[in-house]
């Protein structure tokens, strides 16, 4: 899906825990995530960390897509 | 009743002429084998009936593709055969490039395309998939052992009898079909590893996939202006599923206004049914982050969030249908103007 | 370790008042059955039925198969489940061979499969073959969705046990025994014999995503060594229903077929050196920390070659072919089994993740096939599930009770243990 999406000519962030398939597959921009059940979250936080943490996360997926690019980049902390 | 055959061949087999004659216009030749349609003819049992040729210049099809199609539909459908014969090609491009046209021909109008071509005529990518391409050599030289492999195709085929890419020495069309066979598949593992231990032949039942490449799409220049989109593969749904996404294995995906909504909490959840949903359905920005987004939008980091949100489910969906998904969402995300794309997955 | 199974062949099933075979027949007691499963204070009620091979009978929506046995020499039961920890693996067992326990009753939402005992729908799946006493469990109101797993869980073990006291003093027909001594000595036995492990992968991701070994949620676990016959001794459960086709059951733990295969070849074509239980995370860190560890762990036994089975598809396939490359790294060859998401016609990329090292991999069949099932007899359970589990959508139960899903809803189809007969051929 990632892929097809990007030959429109759109940049698009893959937010994904198994980064490792998202580059097998083809995705340009990739931001690691934190679980499968939970890409954005962690129940295992209190609400407000959480919320911090889902918003650095976002922000920095958020400036990915205002990356320019030559190759695959996984975009870490 | 004997199966109904008809054949397509180029100027040169069909015996009108070498490259001066290649803009030759199609004719059909009703009762008629010419040349190798001869030997396939005689070669395919009592149980086939060849019913005439079909005869085009290469440069012809490949000049006036149209015209050249609409012939071969038209005899199709005035003759009405069960199987199109088409070559063999061999290792000749404009040839292979005519037979997948007319073998694409026989194929919409739902009769069986066969046709011989070298692996690597470029004509093969364009039939392999819905035509049964029996291996050939590189040269017409070879057209003794060439004939044979296609009569034996269009016998098989005539009969409804299985086919194999093995056995029947055709190009797999790529379908991987699921059967029984004798042994459980521990034993065949177990088999298969011992072959590797002692360095003899074993054959893999599953070649690993390859992946094509795209072109990293150009960065966004101004983020305040820009609208970022929300699509994820995490089966997210408003509360109560309404258009009934599947949990595994989807064959849809949907959209969703999310313009009036701050957050997904309490208003939306997981079909998906690949994870545990407990900890998405306490809160689905767990999954697509909707209340970050929204927020960023608020302190003017970004221009909007796209009022529509994509989903569908990841777990178990061919990677055949995600392309058709990100295709159609990807159209819709264009033409909405929009300028970037967050896609979660699970 | 020394493990003897005494097979007891069950050829029929039926109710009365006591646990008993005789002739093949067993004889379940009902009543005993439901009390016992009731004494669970959370189980608010139990139905009992049976489907024999041939019944129009659809089985829908199954949570878990059992195996019905009796321990003679370790307390009897599932250790460190349904009875305290006992060490798995030695002793005497008696096993109700042909006769499994199936639990059904909706739990979480979704999820589970069909077991169909006639026509299309038993060609399908491994359990259309055995003679199954359909234990359906309702919990009381208000339990949450971990909660309610857990019951179901625990009452399908429970029943395996209680039905499995017919055991007992039963004429048993075969003895098998499954006898690997320490390492050092099977490869003073066997020298020149290459030295095999199996890894098995499980899925360790969550509810409904979990799998047991002596009640460790292995998802906690760093990959580990165990002896095969632990395995077959009933160490290992499933908490696992992610999709029906490829989900290991507690039954297929018992019996599993690829270590029951690597005993037939041990001092003949291999020296069987244990099997290692890989759990498959739902972290990329986690994924890699096991990935390694696992390869590790085969290095350092010294193994030549390796069969590594999945469990599940999707993000698995990572765990799978990152176990495969690091294995052939390090010079030990490798087999894989997993099963394929080719699409409903089979022409679509069939695994998710690839490695240039997985060069022989055995499929388990495509789970994305679509098979249509005639209307049953008898449904046990509710078929309106079909509509909600993993290869079903809405719509595919027909008006008149046929059915049409995915392999993904069988149970046991596309088993990546290689319990079935499922492959995939090239067209």
């Amino acid at each position: 899906m990632v892929k097809e999406i990007e030959r429109y000519g759109i940049p698009i962030v893959h937010m994904a825990t198994i980064t490792t398939i998202s580059s097998s597959v083809g995705a340009r921009r990739i931001l690691p995530t934190v679980a499968i059940p939970y890409p954005t979250g962690n129940p295992n936080l209190p609400d407000v960390e959480e919320h911090d943490l889902r918003k650095s996360m976002v922000e920095r997926a958020v400036n990915a897509l205002a990356t320019d690019i030559e190759e695959t980049t996984e975009f870490e902390e | 009743m004997a199966k109904k055959v008809i054949y397509y061949l180029n100027q040169f087999f069909g015996g009108i002429g070498g490259e001066d004659m290649a803009d030759f216009e199609p004719e059909y030749r009703a009762g008629e084998m010419v040349g190798p349609a001869m030997g396939i003819n005689a070669a395919s049992g009592d149980d086939c009936e060849g019913i005439g040729t079909i005869i085009c210049g290469d440069n012809f099809f490949g000049t006036h593709e149209e015209e050249a199609r609409a012939f071969i539909a038209k005899v199709i459908e005035e003759e009405q055969p069960d199987i199109l014969v088409a070559g063999p090609a061999f290792n000749a491009g404009r040839y292979g490039f005519a037979c997948a046209g007319a073998c694409s021909v026989a194929h919409e109008a739902g009769i069986i395309p066969v046709s011989g071509m070298y692996e690597e005529n470029p004509g093969l990518e364009h039939c392999q998939a819905f035509s049964w391409v029996a291996a050939t050599a590189n040269a017409a030289a070879q057209m003794r052992k060439a004939i044979p492999l296609m009569a034996n195709l269009v016998k098989k085929l005539a009969a409804g009898e299985e086919v194999t890419p093995e056995e029947d020495s055709y190009f797999a069309q790529g379908r991987r079909e699921t059967v029984l066979v004798e042994d459980r598949g521990s034993k065949r593992a177990v088999d298969m590893l011992l072959a590797r231990l002692n360095d003899e032949e074993f054959v893999t039942e599953l070649p690993m996939p390859s992946f094509d490449e795209v072109d990293p799409a150009p960065a966004i220049q101004d983020l305040s202006h820009a609208t970022i989109a929300l699509v994820t593969s995490g089966g997210i749904v408003p509360n109560g599923n309404p258009d009934r996404l599947q949990s595994a294995s989807a064959q849809q995906w949907n959209k969703y206004d999310i313009s009036s909504y701050d957050e997904l909490k309490g208003d939306f959840y997981t079909v998906h049914g690949g994870f545990d949903p407990v900890y998405c359905n306490e809160d689905a920005d767990r999954v697509l982050p909707l209340d970050a987004l929204r927020e960023m939008e608020k302190e003017g980091k970004i221009g909007k969030v796209y009022d529509l949100m994509y989903t569908t489910t990841g777990t178990g969906t061919a990677v055949a249908n995600s392309i058709k998904f990100g295709e159609e969402i990807g159209k819709e995300l264009k033409e909405a103007g929009v300028d970037g794309v967050l896609l979660t997955s699970t | 370790m020394k493990l003897e199974q005494g097979l007891i062949y069950i050829k029929d099933v039926v109710g009365g008042s006591e646990n008993a075979v005789k002739d093949g027949v067993l004889t379940v007691d009902v009543e005993g059955l439901k009390a016992h499963l009731l004494e669970d204070p959370k189980v608010k009620a139990v139905e009992v039925d049976f489907a024999k091979p041939g019944d129009h009978t659809r089985i829908v929506p199954v949570k878990d198969v059992i195996e019905p046995r009796f321990n003679f020499d370790r307390v009897n039961g599932f250790p460190g489940m349904t009875v305290k920890y006992n060490e798995c693996g030695n002793g005497r067992v008696n096993v109700l061979r042909g006769a499994a326990v199936v639990t059904i009753g909706d739990a979480v939402g979704f999820q589970e499969g069909v077991i169909d005992m006639w026509g299309e729908g038993a060609l399908w799946t491994p359990f259309s073959k055995t003679y199954n006493i359909v234990v359906d469990i309702t919990p009381i109101d208000g339990v949450d969705p971990h909660e309610h797993e857990t019951i179901v869980r625990m009452a399908g073990l429970r029943a395996g046990t209680y039905v499995g006291l017919a055991a007992e003093n039963a004429t048993v027909d075969e003895v098998k025994t499954w006898e690997l001594g320490p390492m050092k000595e099977e490869a003073e036995k066997y020298p020149d014999l290459p030295k095999v492990a199996y890894v098995q992968m499980t899925i360790s991701q969550g509810l409904l995503h979990d799998v047991y070994m002596y009640g460790v949620d292995v998802k906690e676990i760093i990959p580990t060594w165990f002896h095969p016959n632990e395995e077959l001794d009933s160490a290992i459960v499933s908490g696992n229903c992610v999709a029906a086709c490829d989900k290991i059951t507690t039954y297929q733990h018992q019996t599993n077929p690829l270590t029951e295969d690597l005993y037939e070849q041990h001092g003949k074509t291999i020296n069987y050196i244990g099997n290692i239980l890989s759990p498959e995370l739902t972290t990329l860190d986690g994924k890699f920390r096991n990935c390694d560890y696992t390869a590790k762990l085969c290095e350092q036994l010294g193994a030549d070659g390796v069969i590594v089975s999945e469990e599940g598809y999707g993000n698995p396939d990572s765990d799978l072919v990152m176990i495969c490359k690091r294995l052939e790294t390090r010079g030990i060859k490798t087999a894989l089994v997993t099963d394929e998401c080719s699409g409903w016609d089979g022409t679509s990329q069939p695994l998710t993740d690839t490695a240039p090292e997985a060069v022989a991999v055995v499929s388990s069949g495509n789970v994305s096939k679509v098979v249509e099932l005639e209307p049953a007899d008898k449904v046990l359970g509710n078929l309106k599930a079909a509509e909600t589990v993993a290869g079903g959508w809405a719509g595919c139960v027909g008006e008149d009770g046929s059915l049409k899903v995915e392999l993904n809803a069988v149970i046991g189809a596309t088993s990546e243990i290689g319990y079935h007969n499922a492959s995939v051929k090239l067209y």
